[in-house]
């Protein structure tokens, strides 16, 4: 009875009940369940291996604190224990006697900033062929990559995110030369000997898609299929064809049993997409080619959870809210090529009014290091058109929408108690092109104070080079 | 809602030619390293500066703009770019920054190409950015051909200063055209002079297989110092290398362009009276000849004596020229953290006004507000570093400009995502 009712949502892992992230223990040979044997194996054979560093309690106070839900506080208290937020509240509240206090005044407090997009580890510095790990530029449709083993954790742009940009968490994903290139990884923005000891607990994987330029470019000028957007759509759906046929013909065996069907490592990130267990962000600049993959979403029973560098989203955003999808944008890059031509600063603001839900995201080493003041220029370019969205409106859209996007909401993204001890400590207003990260935690660990050089990360890269532990 | 208004009104409004105008009530910045002015009046005519600052009387036929409240400053003058060059950067057609595999190179001039209706000359123009340097790409050797200062007014006529300058890449691109290594570049930068020079003894009879007649005669303003030379270097021993090769040809007057290495020999550069276009935010190892790069790099260069000034080399430099001011504004901004250096306020204004004027000697006639210079002026709603702050007016040569542009078309196209009684393509 259980099995009739889940199949349609049955994954690999629940095929046998196995390899929950939290027990990923590699399950490879066949078991009895019931009177059926069936093949089972890990969906999580990778796992992370992140552990918070130590914290101590502490409590911040007369900070002005934005939430990362759209709430503002003035005068407020945050009180960190644990790793975890304990406490959020206005200058009543009540300050434990055994946790280091701040004084706050002047300052604030955010989320820890999340990128969506982010290429560092996969396209590191320095940018040379030898660690340029971000596309599987060798056929279009490679659902079957992993961003995770192409990221390099010694990538010095990682602590530059950190200590200039406040950013804990960042989605890596892999690049746009594909029609499906892989899956993605949401890594905790802490320094690492591995990938994994990076990794978020238990994120969603994300499977990156791509419309438009890249893919046609990519492969069309090697007179391979797709040269056209139309070859893209061709593709797309007929893989998608395949993906519901693998997933039909595993959810039959996990029913009736009889012979396994043979596996297909990209088809099972194609099929856990189909059930909702692995996000779908889909690099897709124009408005015509953002409605055009809404439907085909349809078509096949999937959904879509953010669209990537969507410039034209503006033209769309009754149609992405009523979708319920997001949009990731830049705040103002816009003519680099045609499918980026119409990109207007008012996008973000645009998008916002109407109800959709706005990410301001990176896909730039540098820009990584400032979302801040990317959110705070398409703030100041909404308002200029007359558009009311308050500051902690703009935050948002660098912590709780991303994480939403991510699948990580419930944990961090915003300052609410329980979740994570993701917190930012700014010298001044966020907003402000004169403010600066004054503190970054992680999970309650302090990684990064501007007044202390230990507390500022060295990848093994920069050791023992000119500039080594400089403020960057 | 107010702003929009104002905006939409001095669009409106554009004169077509210089007239006189007071600018009067508004916090005055001159733009030469000097403290704003509070309550100061700005007074232009024929198109050019004649007084700023407080005290400055009005002249009677003056139109009178008020800017209490506002900023006024000089327009940002955009120390390194390609603007003008490319409509769109991805598409090769439009795209004219490099000759690619032409045979020319050194006598490779931008002028032609540049079109003073790209969408990006009216973007950044609505950003307040009034002037550029406009330098071009390298194409089948180290030379780039001469770049050229342009404004970014409406008009057709962009071009400030033609051949203001020869471009040449060292460093690991220059490395890459002249065959593959730094020796090399160096090889081929002294043959190439040597052939010119020859050039220069006997023309008629001049022929070579590793310089083109048109290159030789290019590169003898270049050699005689009346056309100065911007290097783009990065490294620190490459600028080391730079300033003893400068020795060698004293009459070239040398500007080097990027330097993310050069706080580690600041007191060199400084004493070499080189001046620096330099990347304000470059911070990572984004190659192995930028390992110690750092936002500090400026404010160090600075500290040190160095002439130095903000460019966007290889940085969103066909697009983004509008990124100088929140560039500048960071340089303030590092200056409160601990072991950083950044720039004062005055300093980081002045970097992307009079500075990048200065280190190519045009100081005199644009990049600030002080007698003489052009009437490039911005009335800003805000601290124009800061990021909320955007320009009211925006004047070039004396001449107020649209700040209409295809993004302000597209955005109040789309005010209201849905179509109405008739599709989109019919609201404008």
């Amino acid at each position: 009875m259980r099995i009739a009712l889940l199949v349609p949502l049955l994954s690999i892992a629940m095929v046998g009940c196995a390899a929950s992230s939290s027990d990923n223990e590699v399950q490879s040979s066949s078991v009895e369940t019931g009177k059926k044997e069936r093949i089972r194996f890990s969906d999580n054979p990778y796992p992370s291996t992140y552990k918070p560093y130590p914290s101590t309690a502490t409590v911040i106070t007369g900070a002005t604190v934005y939430d990362g839900e759209g709430g503002r506080i003035d005068g407020g208290v945050v009180f960190l224990s644990g790793g975890k937020i304990v406490s959020v509240g206005g200058p009543d509240t009540a300050i434990p006697g055994d946790a280091t206090v701040l004084d706050g005044t002047g300052k604030y407090i955010t989320p820890g900033i999340i990128d969506v997009h982010s290429h560092l580890g996969n396209y590191p510095s320095p940018s040379v062929d030898a660690v340029s790990d971000g596309n599987e530029v060798t056929g279009p449709v490679t659902p079957d990559v992993w961003a995770e083993h192409g990221v390099w954790p010694q990538d010095p742009g990682f602590s530059r995110a950190l200590a200039n940009g406040g950013v804990t968490s960042l989605q890596i994903l892999p690049g746009s030369a594909n029609l499906f290139g892989g899956r993605s990884v949401t890594l905790k923005n802490v320094p690492a000997r591995t990938t994994q000891a990076m990794k978020f607990p238990d994120a969603p994987y994300g499977l990156k898609m791509a419309c438009g330029e890249n893919p046609k470019r990519v492969y069309g000028s090697r007179r391979q299929k797709p040269g056209s957007r139309m070859g893209n759509l061709a593709l797309n759906r007929q893989t998608w064809a395949k993906a519901v046929e693998y997933k039909r013909r595993w959810d039959k065996y996990a029913d009736e049993g009889g012979s396994a069907p043979a596996r297909n490592i990209g088809m099972d990130t194609l099929k856990a997409a189909l059930e909702g267990k692995i996000k779908i962000h889909n690099h897709c600049y124009r408005a015509d080619e953002m409605a055009t993959v809404i439907d085909m979403a349809k078509e096949f029973g999937y959904t879509v959870s953010a669209f990537h560098h969507a410039v034209e989203s503006y033209k769309i955003a009754d149609l992405l809210r009523d979708n319920g999808i997001c949009s990731a944008m830049w705040a103002d890059w816009w003519g680099f090529k045609l499918e980026a031509y119409d990109g207007i600063p008012e996008n973000a603001a645009l998008v916002e009014n109407a109800g959709a839900c706005a990410i301001i995201h990176s896909d730039d080493e540098d820009q990584i290091q400032r979302l801040n003041q990317e959110a705070a220029k398409a703030l100041a370019d909404g308002r200029r058109m007359g558009l009311d969205i308050s500051d902690a409106t703009a935050i948002q859209w660098i912590t709780y929408n991303a994480a939403k996007a991510l699948g990580i909401e419930e944990r961090t993204g915003s300052l609410k108690a329980g979740k994570m001890a993701d917190v930012v400590l700014w010298n001044g207003n966020p907003l402000s092109v004169y403010s600066r990260p004054e503190k970054v935690w992680v999970d309650g660990a302090l990684l990064y104070d501007a007044n202390d050089p230990v507390r500022r990360p060295v990848s093994d890269f920069e050791l023992g080079q000119p500039g080594e532990g400089d403020v960057k | 809602m107010k702003k929009y208004l104002l905006a939409t009104l001095a669009l409106m409004a554009a004169p077509a030619s210089a007239e006189t105008v007071a600018i009067t009530g508004g916090k005055v910045v001159i733009g030469d390293g000097s403290a704003p002015i509070e309550n100061g009046t700005v007074v232009l005519r024929d198109g050019k500066v004649v007084a700023a600052g407080s005290g400055v009387s009005i002249p009677a036929d003056a139109r009178t703009v008020d800017a209490t409240g506002r900023w006024v400053t000089p327009g940002i003058f955009a120390g390194f770019s390609r603007v003008g060059l490319s409509e769109i950067g991805g598409v090769s057609q439009t795209n004219d920054t490099s000759g690619g595999s032409s045979a020319y190179n050194a006598s490779i001039d931008v002028v032609p190409a540049i079109n003073p209706k790209a969408s990006a000359i009216a973007v950044n123009r609505t950003a307040g950015v009034t002037r550029a340097v406009v330098a071009p790409s390298t194409g089948q050797n180290i030379f780039a051909g001469f770049g050229a200062i342009i404004d970014l007014g409406q008009d057709y006529e962009a071009v400030t200063k033609a051949r203001a300058f020869q471009f040449v890449e060292f460093g690991e691109s220059g490395a890459a055209e002249a065959g593959g290594s730094r020796s090399a570049l160096y090889a081929e930068f002294r043959s190439m002079l040597a052939e010119a020079a020859r050039y220069a003894r006997a023309p008629a009879s001049y022929d070579s297989d590793i310089l083109t007649r048109s290159d030789a005669k290019a590169l003898q303003d270049v050699i005689n110092g009346r056309v100065r030379l911007i290097v783009h270097v990065e490294r620190a021993s490459d600028i080391l290398q730079l300033i003893k090769l400068g020795r060698e040809y004293p009459r070239i007057k040398l500007v080097m362009a990027g330097v993310s290495e050069g706080w580690l020999v600041a007191d060199k550069i400084a004493a070499s009276g080189i001046p620096v276009i330099a990347s304000a935010l470059n911070d990572l190892p984004e190659s192995f000849e930028s390992i110690a790069a750092t936002q500090s790099n400026i404010g160090r260069m600075k500290r040190a004596g160095v002439n130095v000034a903000i460019g966007m080399i290889n940085d969103w430099d066909q697009t983004q020229l509008r990124y100088s001011t929140q560039y500048a504004g960071n340089l303030v901004a590092i200056g409160k953290i601990p072991g950083a250096s950044g720039l004062s306020w005055d300093e980081a204004f002045a970097a992307i006004t009079s500075g990048p004027a200065k280190t190519l000697g045009i100081d005199g006639r644009i990049g600030s507000l002080r007698p003489g210079r052009v009437g490039d002026v911005v009335i800003w709603d805000g601290d124009p570093l800061e990021l909320s702050s955007a320009p009211v007016m925006v004047m070039i040569d004396g001449v107020q400009q649209s700040l209409d542009n295809r993004q302000a078309r597209l955005r109040e196209r789309y005010r209201t995502p849905q179509e109405g009684a008739l599709p989109k393509a019919y609201e404008r």
